[in-house]
């Protein structure tokens, strides 16, 4: 194929473009159609938040953030993220480690597995806590007579989130460090690194990219997690609720203000999120694109 | 061969064996107290309570509102991705970092901002319910809110098919005199079929476990707008343990079984593009 002329200059890229592009009446049709539904869709509710959080002025938006129970909301929420995210990373590259550097039977169910509580709906997982650590269920009553509380407390709240969002990470680090290989740890194996200084050192900054790609993806559901934390939490103000279910509680007193302050902060969070997500989206393109110009001394496998 | 079998990274036993651990305990002790709750009733009583009339409702407005939704999404996905991937206009770039916002923005707020939208006041009801269509606490709410929830499934899933769609085909079909939809129709649509189903069946399989947006825009009325997760909440708060099982169970069945055909289709579509 390489070298074989293509087009003739002038004539036959015209008639090729005719051949595969739609004409322009149908084309923008398209686009406009495809720009209404996501301006209804996408646009209009993302100004929205803002718009209402701000409809009183600015006053009463700050006010409505003043409130105590809203900074203790916010306060848990970045607690139960800072807890999560944490114990997620760690258990995603470990997975991420066993699932790409080696071969074993059942790798397939693993992974499955791993997928899981993805397809769980999450007031389904928040009720499997509720019957595991509840004083009905299997473990309750043993707690209690320790004195140990899970449901309606912190530790529930943070096992429930740690459940919806457990696959964020791995599956972001798996695909990126199978297609690293391990011929570089090899290497440095080979050259008298230990295993931890070759993890640090070698596989570490290769998929730095991918990891921090699955940080941002698990930390944006675990602060925005509603269902789970719903059904595990109790719905204590002040004590036992997160952003989104101040929102909530909020929303039920008519106290619209301030369930859109509290909302337009978990907005700026998924905008925040959504710009990090874009930019390392373009360097990962930017770095295939380099890769490819690159000339072919280098080897690949 | 031998590559395989010989493998000299360190670490296996300690990964694997915390990976097995840390899955055990998060994911399938949990998801075991569920099995044990349900395997401690009987079939009958695992049967009436999970058809009661109440959640037969739920379940019907569960399904055919996530039905219509994941249906929405594949029609407008779809149509968002070709615009996407095929064509060049202003606010491009903008739009496409926009499409995983539903995947970014937590649900509570979600269905906060657009049962807003279409209630009699909104920006959007204000035109709509003078013509009768009401957004907000009816079904069609419902549907509102898992089309947004669902949106990025179908566009994320058909851009990279449609960016390795080979143009040379479509060339080849206009240069033996196809017309522009037919070359569509016979050529285009047939290979990014089975990727637009998987897409529908991530999205669906992600509208029937919402809860987060529903709550805030349905209104939750039994029989009428309440869903299937948000009936399971109302019988955990009556401490009726039995009763939040028995819809969990049917729930997490149906999961397994969309995940299980997520996958085959999955496989399908791979070997569908070669």
């Amino acid at each position: 194929m390489a070298g074989a002329p293509k087009y003739r200059p002038g004539l036959g890229l015209s008639a090729s473009r005719r051949g595969t592009e739609e004409g322009p009446w149908v084309k923008w049709s398209l686009v406009g159609a495809a720009l209404a539904f996501s301006a209804v869709f996408l646009v209009l509710p993302l100004v929205n938040v803002f718009v209402q959080a701000l409809s009183k002025g600015w006053g009463a938006y700050e006010a409505a953030l003043a409130d105590p129970d809203s900074w203790a909301a916010i306060r848990l929420t970045l607690v139960v993220a800072g807890l999560t995210v944490p114990l997620n990373l760690v258990f995603g590259v470990a997975a991420a480690w066993t699932i790409a550097k080696f071969d074993f039977r059942g790798k397939a169910v693993l992974v499955t597995l791993i997928d899981l509580p993805f397809s769980v709906s999450p007031v389904v997982a928040g009720l499997m806590l509720v019957l595991l650590f509840g004083l009905q269920g299997s473990l309750g009553p043993w707690l209690d007579a320790h004195d140990i509380h899970v449901l309606f407390a912190l530790p529930g709240m943070v096992l429930a989130t740690v459940f919806v969002t457990f696959p964020f990470v791995a599956r972001e680090l798996i695909p990126v460090m199978q297609a690293t290989g391990s011929e570089q740890e090899q290497a440095a194996l080979t050259l008298g690194a230990s295993g931890w200084q070759t993890f640090w050192h070698v596989t570490l900054p290769s998929v730095k990219w991918g990891l921090l790609y699955g940080l941002i993806l698990c930390n944006a559901r675990a602060m925005g997690e509603f269902g789970a934390v719903s059904v595990v939490s109790g719905h204590i103000s002040g004590l036992t609720d997160t952003m989104p279910l101040r929102v909530e509680t909020l929303y039920q007193e008519y106290a619209g203000t301030g369930a859109f302050a509290m909302a337009s902060l978990l907005a700026v969070l998924a905008l925040l999120t959504l710009a990090l997500k874009s930019w390392l989206e373009w360097r990962t393109q930017r770095g295939y694109a380099r890769a490819e110009r690159a000339p072919v001394s280098a080897p690949r496998p | 061969m031998d590559e395989k079998r010989f493998n000299p990274l360190p670490g296996f036993g300690l990964t694997m064996g915390y990976t097995v651990l840390y899955l055990g305990v998060i994911v399938l002790v949990p998801i075991g107290a569920l099995v044990l709750k349900a395997s401690a009733l009987t079939w009958g009583q695992l049967w009436e309570l999970a058809t009661n009339g109440r959640a037969l409702a739920a379940y019907r407005l569960t399904f055919g509102a996530s039905l219509v939704a994941a249906l929405i999404n594949a029609g407008c996905g779809a149509l968002l991705a070709w615009v996407l991937t095929r064509y060049e206009f202003p606010g491009r770039r903008w739009l496409d970092a926009l499409v995983d916002f539903p995947f970014a923005l937590p649900t509570a707020v979600a269905g906060l901002t657009l049962a807003n939208l279409f209630a009699a006041q909104g920006w959007l009801g204000r035109f709509l319910v003078p013509l009768g269509i009401a957004g907000a606490f009816t079904p069609l709410g419902v549907v509102i809110a898992l089309t947004f929830v669902g949106l990025p499934f179908v566009v994320r899933s058909l851009q990279p098919v449609l960016a390795n769609l080979e143009r040379e085909v479509e060339e080849a079909a206009a240069t033996l005199g196809a017309s522009r939809l037919r070359t569509f129709c016979a050529i285009i649509a047939p290979s990014l079929l089975p990727t637009v189903l998987t897409g529908f069946a991530l999205a669906f399989a992600r509208a029937v476990g919402e809860y987060g947006s529903i709550v805030f825009i349905s209104g939750n009325l039994p029989f009428k707008t309440e869903i299937a997760p948000y009936l399971i909440v109302i019988r955990l708060e009556e401490f009726d343990y039995a009763g939040a099982t028995a819809i969990a169970s049917v729930l997490l069945v149906l999961s397994f079984v969309i995940l299980g055909l997520v996958n085959a289709l999955e496989g399908w579509a791979n070997r569908w593009q070669g």
